[in-house]
């Protein structure tokens, strides 16, 4: 379980995150959604450590992130896969070497022991025969399960994915959703996702945390979600043509 | 001002996260063989060329200003020799160094931090500034020396094709030019200004490229930004260390 308690970020003048108190629980698809600009990225950044947080304390299973030094993370990390908007694969590294290069760095590992997780991990996210490909031949949702693979290569007990399904058509981003929870589901993963698709919302999101103006507004889960009477959380599920029309 | 002392802070904050020791040794000397290849051998054919031609415009000049009988001919040997050696190999090729292998440094990096790689190598726990600029400055330091030997070789070559080509100094007198005086510590100094240069221009396109943020334009503003600064703080250490070992 990762925890969040009392976190609060500023950028100069700008309190970007405002008190934020949250958990997020293990085996469960954990959403964050808000509007762009209501500092869901800038909660994910704090809680993996990418931003240093003000105030306040992410704990993972107990263990305090926050006072946590260089070395001490490090060891950490190796426990955290992270799944990014643009996927971030190494540009100058093929399908195989890209999976692969977590498991260089961190284990001692042989090259078969370590072509097999790959070409398992490559497997679990169904791509086959990709290995010699570069990121740039790889289409949208490709690359995004390439980067799941990745992520997954050396077992996580942490899984962060931060906007999965952006740039991707809806059939796709289905797909990807699908796979995030499966993988969740299957290594009793603690995952958090950063969404406003509410797509994925509806279909993965077991716990989904609200965030709006840099506050947690809500939280709750999908079913939750579409019943409820907070003002702004409606204004933002159906904010668009689609969703307005089914709840008419 | 405020902001150069802030940028020179930072600068230094940034090398003491790339000056330690390399997380896998393995994969440290792969990368560092990586360098070698697109820092120092893909330069090759630049530097070849600068060197050949302007070590036979500087013949070719010297030749036509000597106009008084009491001046020998081997003097051409002998001025495109300390020339080449002195100041236009480790400086003038430091500089195009700095404009090729700068801009290739910041934009590299640069993108890599745009596009979240940088971020994806800190959340696996990799010390991303020690992985990315270290192998960089460690293959510049270790290939641009042998990059200017072959730029003084070239340089002395094309000189010597030049007074060929002219007929302006027989080739008698041009080699006993080369030879008169011959200081082997100016071959020191030049190396030692190479290296230093090394260093400035992996380690401040290294600091503008990982200090990138944006997108796009920010790189391309990234990758100018280290050009000029890596050009004038050669220029800078040039003074310096010209006074400090030729005086």
């Amino acid at each position: 379980m990762i925890e969040a308690q009392n976190l609060n970020k500023y950028f100069g003048e700008n309190h970007v995150l405002k008190n934020i108190d949250c958990g997020f629980e293990k085996g469960k698809t954990n959403l964050i959604i808000g509007q762009s600009g209501s500092g869901k990225t800038v909660l994910m950044k704090c809680l993996v450590g990418l931003f240093e947080v003000d105030s306040g304390v992410v704990s993972y299973d107990g263990r305090n992130f926050t006072t946590m030094n260089f070395e001490q993370r490090k060891f950490l990390r190796q426990e955290i896969g992270m799944l990014f908007q643009g996927g971030a694969l190494f540009d100058s590294l093929n399908v195989e070497e890209n999976v692969m290069f977590p498991l260089n760095m961190f284990t001692g590992k042989s090259i078969e022991e370590k072509k097999e997780r790959v070409n398992f991990v490559l497997r679990r996210v169904n791509l086959n025969n990709v290995n010699g490909l570069m990121p740039s031949e790889l289409s949208g949702g490709m690359r995004k399960r390439v980067a799941i693979a990745r992520a997954i290569a050396m077992n996580p007990s942490y899984l962060f994915c931060d906007e999965p399904n952006s740039g991707l058509d809806p059939q796709t981003s289905g797909v990807i959703d699908h796979l995030i929870r499966e993988i969740t589901q299957e290594y009793n993963i603690t995952t958090i996702v950063n969404t406003h698709d509410m797509n994925s919302v509806l279909s993965i999101g077991d716990s989904v945390a609200f965030i709006y103006k840099g506050e947690l507004w809500w939280k709750g889960d999908k079913e939750e979600i579409l019943h409820t009477e907070n003002q702004e959380l409606n204004d933002f599920v159906f904010g668009t043509e689609l969703t307005s029309r089914l709840k008419k | 001002m405020l902001k150069v002392f802030e940028t020179i802070g930072n600068y230094v904050l940034l090398m003491q996260k790339v000056f330690t020791r390399p997380q896998k040794r393995q994969i440290f000397y792969n990368q560092l063989f990586v360098e070698f290849q697109s820092l120092g051998l893909e330069s090759l054919g630049i530097v070849a060329f600068i060197s050949m031609f302007m070590g036979a415009v500087v013949a070719i000049q010297t030749a036509y200003n000597i106009d008084s009988p009491l001046i020998p001919m081997s003097m051409v040997g002998f001025t495109v020799r300390q020339s080449v050696i002195l100041e236009f190999s480790p400086t003038v090729i430091g500089l195009i160094l700095a404009g090729k292998v700068g801009s290739r440094i910041a934009s590299e990096i640069g993108t890599m931090r745009v596009t979240e790689q940088i971020d994806a190598l800190e959340i696996m726990g990799v010390n991303s500034a020690n992985f990315l600029i270290f192998p960089k400055i460690i293959a510049s330091m270790l290939i641009n020396p042998l990059l200017i030997v072959i730029s003084m070789w070239l340089g002395i070559l094309g000189g010597w094709l030049a007074m060929i080509a002219t007929g302006l100094v027989s080739t008698n007198d041009y080699v006993h030019g080369l030879r008169i005086d011959f200081e082997g510590y100016t071959i020191f100094y030049a190396l030692t200004k190479t290296i230093v240069f090394a260093f400035i221009i992996s380690s401040i396109s290294g600091f503008f490229g990982y200090e990138t943020r944006g997108g796009a334009l920010e790189v391309g503003q990234a990758s100018t930004r280290a050009v000029v600064v890596s050009s004038i703080v050669i220029i800078l250490f040039n003074l310096v260390l010209t006074q400090l070992l030729l005086t």
